[in-house]
């Protein structure tokens, strides 16, 4: 016999948005305080899993129609190609730089190539993560 | 700055992780793989030459400036290295192509190899201590999943141990440089060097170093190498190939450089040690490999007996026997790929790795029976081969340096090795053929064009051992006196 879940979905459906606006939060601050793309990777992973565990992986599945080696791929991708970038640029592999403008709501921000950087390390550890977790399951 | 030098290392993983999205076009997947490595050999042959007219190349990563930063550090032994690895690469992702199978290609396989020849790369271009953990890494997960590739039970069952074992080391790998830097408080190589010249090699630097030794023996199959026969029979045979020719290598590579580098103040402490263990390889390595009657584990004692040979020339340390060991290293990577892949090749030709299964092979594969004599008397040592010039340096640096044990040792492993090949050769490929013409399978050109090309690679080095002499010296001359090495990382 089935078990009834309706608490444990309902609330995952609500605190799914919750934990992906916490990982956000995490990548955006990381560049100055503690977070960046790494943690706000698992985050994102563990909001995966909170899915899969309260609905089965097909249904997850059928909804985010993704392959995840594929994400964790592009993340590695854009990681090297970031290193590389620098290299067309006349500096050295992995160089990073950083500018400041005025926007019209946030007023001065920063902005850094390290933020592409961190953009392919969250994407790899959350395809990585999924990737390792649905192998698993797939095996059982 | 030079950001060429990074190339080597990025130009594969980046490959490798292209190769994901295109996971269904193995056609594609193939090719480009070749082509990229061939891109690579040619790249790093021009990095060499750079290094002979511009001295030591190092790049400092997003600019931060050794000791802060981390860094990649091109000189002619590394260099030579990275050549070499590149050549047997191509020459076994050509053999992989005709041998591996579409069901392994289709599970990234190339991605893989270019991941594994990624973090050997860049294993003997870093010159940080602890990049040098992270390369070994990169290139130990690529070949956990190589090795346990097909997930039948018996590479499960050989995939553990490996898998176990080096686990084990990268931890103690881990814990010795968390040593050094909590001594030391730095974790370059060129730094560390002159921090231990100064202040001198105290009693507790010592210890850690046997603690680097015991790792890279570990991982190098030197003495401890219980592991090595049985993981290196399980792959396919273009991935044991690549293993037999490149992974020890990697390990004997940091222990050159670590024990050149670092640790060489107390010589009668570490480098003795090394030297025992190495005496104590070859012999052991010999009664291993004249006892076994599979294919497999014979060759892969002919590994750890080179292991042995190439760091006797360590142990003594004089300027010619480690000449003897650079020109040795390239010959063996060269040799033990071609030995691999002869030995896999017959496998599947009769279908059995045991050698009393098989009889009279030259007669359907004359090619194949000529090559597989040309590895034996490479491997023993004899002109015009690859491996005279090597070992003639390495005893006659033996003979300066007065070790005799040594270079009895090493020439007598010689014979052991001419031994344990020869009985391949006589059982195997001598005597009447237990299949009719008709029977046996055909040798399909694909794969024995990459046999060849390592053939031919191996009398080029053995007649012209000149054409790379002026790199060998060269990298002698840096791992001898550290003080270049240290300088090209300091001087602005």
């Amino acid at each position: 016999m089935r078990i009834n879940d309706v608490i444990l979905q309902s609330v995952t459906k609500v605190v799914v948005f919750i934990i992906f606006t916490l990982a956000i939060y995490l990548f955006v601050s990381g560049h100055n305080n503690p977070g960046g793309g790494f943690v706000s990777g698992l985050i994102l992973a563990s909001a995966f899993c909170l899915l899969f565990l309260a609905y089965d992986t097909e249904t997850i599945r059928k909804g985010i129609p993704i392959d995840f080696k594929v994400i964790a791929a592009s993340g590695a991708f854009i990681v090297v190609a970031c290193g590389l970038g620098s290299v067309l640029f006349g500096e050295a592999f992995l160089y990073q730089t950083f500018t400041t403008y005025t926007l019209p709501l946030f007023g001065e921000t920063e902005f850094a190539t390290v933020t592409i950087f961190e953009t392919g390390v969250a994407l790899a550890v959350v395809g990585v993560v999924v990737t390792i977790i649905l192998s698993i399951s797939e095996d059982v | 700055m030079n950001n060429m030098i990074v190339f080597p290392m990025i130009l594969p993983v980046l490959t490798a992780i292209f190769l994901v999205f295109i996971r269904k076009h193995i056609l594609i997947q193939r090719w480009i793989s070749v082509i990229v490595m061939l891109a690579n050999v040619g790249l790093s042959i021009v990095i060499l030459l750079h290094v002979q007219t511009e001295g030591i190349m190092r790049l400092d990563f997003g600019g931060w400036e050794p000791p802060f930063g981390i860094l990649f550090v091109a000189d002619s032994f590394s260099m030579l290295l990275v050549v070499t690895t590149n050549i047997v690469t191509v020459v076994c992702l050509l053999y992989a192509m005709f041998s591996v199978g579409k069901e392994f290609e289709y599970m990234f396989f190339y991605s893989f190899v270019l991941f594994l020849i990624g973090g050997v790369n860049a294993s003997f271009l870093t010159g940080d201590l602890f990049n040098l953990f992270v390369s070994f890494e990169v290139m130990l997960l690529a070949s956990y999943a190589l090795i346990a590739f097909g997930g039948k039970k018996i590479q499960l069952k050989k995939s553990i141990p490996y898998i176990a074992i080096n686990v084990v080391s990268s931890w103690i790998f881990l814990v010795a440089i968390a040593y050094v830097y909590g001594t030391l408080g730095t974790l370059n190589l060129a730094h560390l060097s002159q921090i231990i010249a100064e202040e001198g090699q105290t009693p507790i630097l010592t210890v850690i170093s046997i603690l680097f030794l015991i790792v890279f023996s570990l991982k190098s199959g030197l003495l401890l190498y219980q592991w090595l026969p049985a993981s290196y029979s399980a792959p396919p045979t273009a991935i044991a190939a690549l293993f037999g020719a490149l992974l020890t290598k990697v390990g004997i590579y940091a222990m050159f450089r670590i024990f050149t580098l670092l640790f060489y103040h107390e010589p009668q402490i570490t480098h003795m040690l090394i030297g025992v263990l190495a005496g104590l390889t070859l012999i052991s390595g010999s009664i291993g490999a004249i006892a076994s009657n599979d294919i497999r584990y014979i060759v892969s004692y002919n590994v750890i007996i080179a292991v042995g040979f190439i760091l006797v020339g360590l142990a003594i340390g004089t300027n010619t026997a480690i000449e003897g060991s650079i020109y040795y290293i390239i010959h063996d990577m060269i040799v033990k790929a071609l030995l691999f892949l002869i030995a896999g090749t017959m496998i599947s030709l009769s279908g059995s790795p045991k050698m009393n299964r098989m009889s009279g092979l030259i007669r359907n594969y004359p090619i194949l029976g000529w090559l597989f004599f040309i590895v034996m008397l490479a491997l023993a040592g004899i002109p015009p081969l690859s491996g005279f010039i090597g070992k003639v340096l390495l005893g006659k640096g033996a003979i300066e340096a007065g070790s005799y044990v040594l270079l009895a040792l090493s020439f007598i492993s010689a014979l052991f090795v001419l031994y344990s090949l020869l009985r391949i050769f006589m059982d195997c490929f001598w005597g009447e053929t237990m299949l009719s013409a008709e029977d046996e399978p055909p040798l399909r050109k694909g794969i024995l064009f990459p046999l060849i090309v390592l053939g031919v690679l191996t009398f080029a080095l053995g007649l012209a051992p000149e054409s790379i002499a002026t790199f060998v010296i060269d990298g002698a001359e840096t791992l001898v006196n550290p003080s270049i090495y240290i300088d090209a990382i300091f001087d602005q």
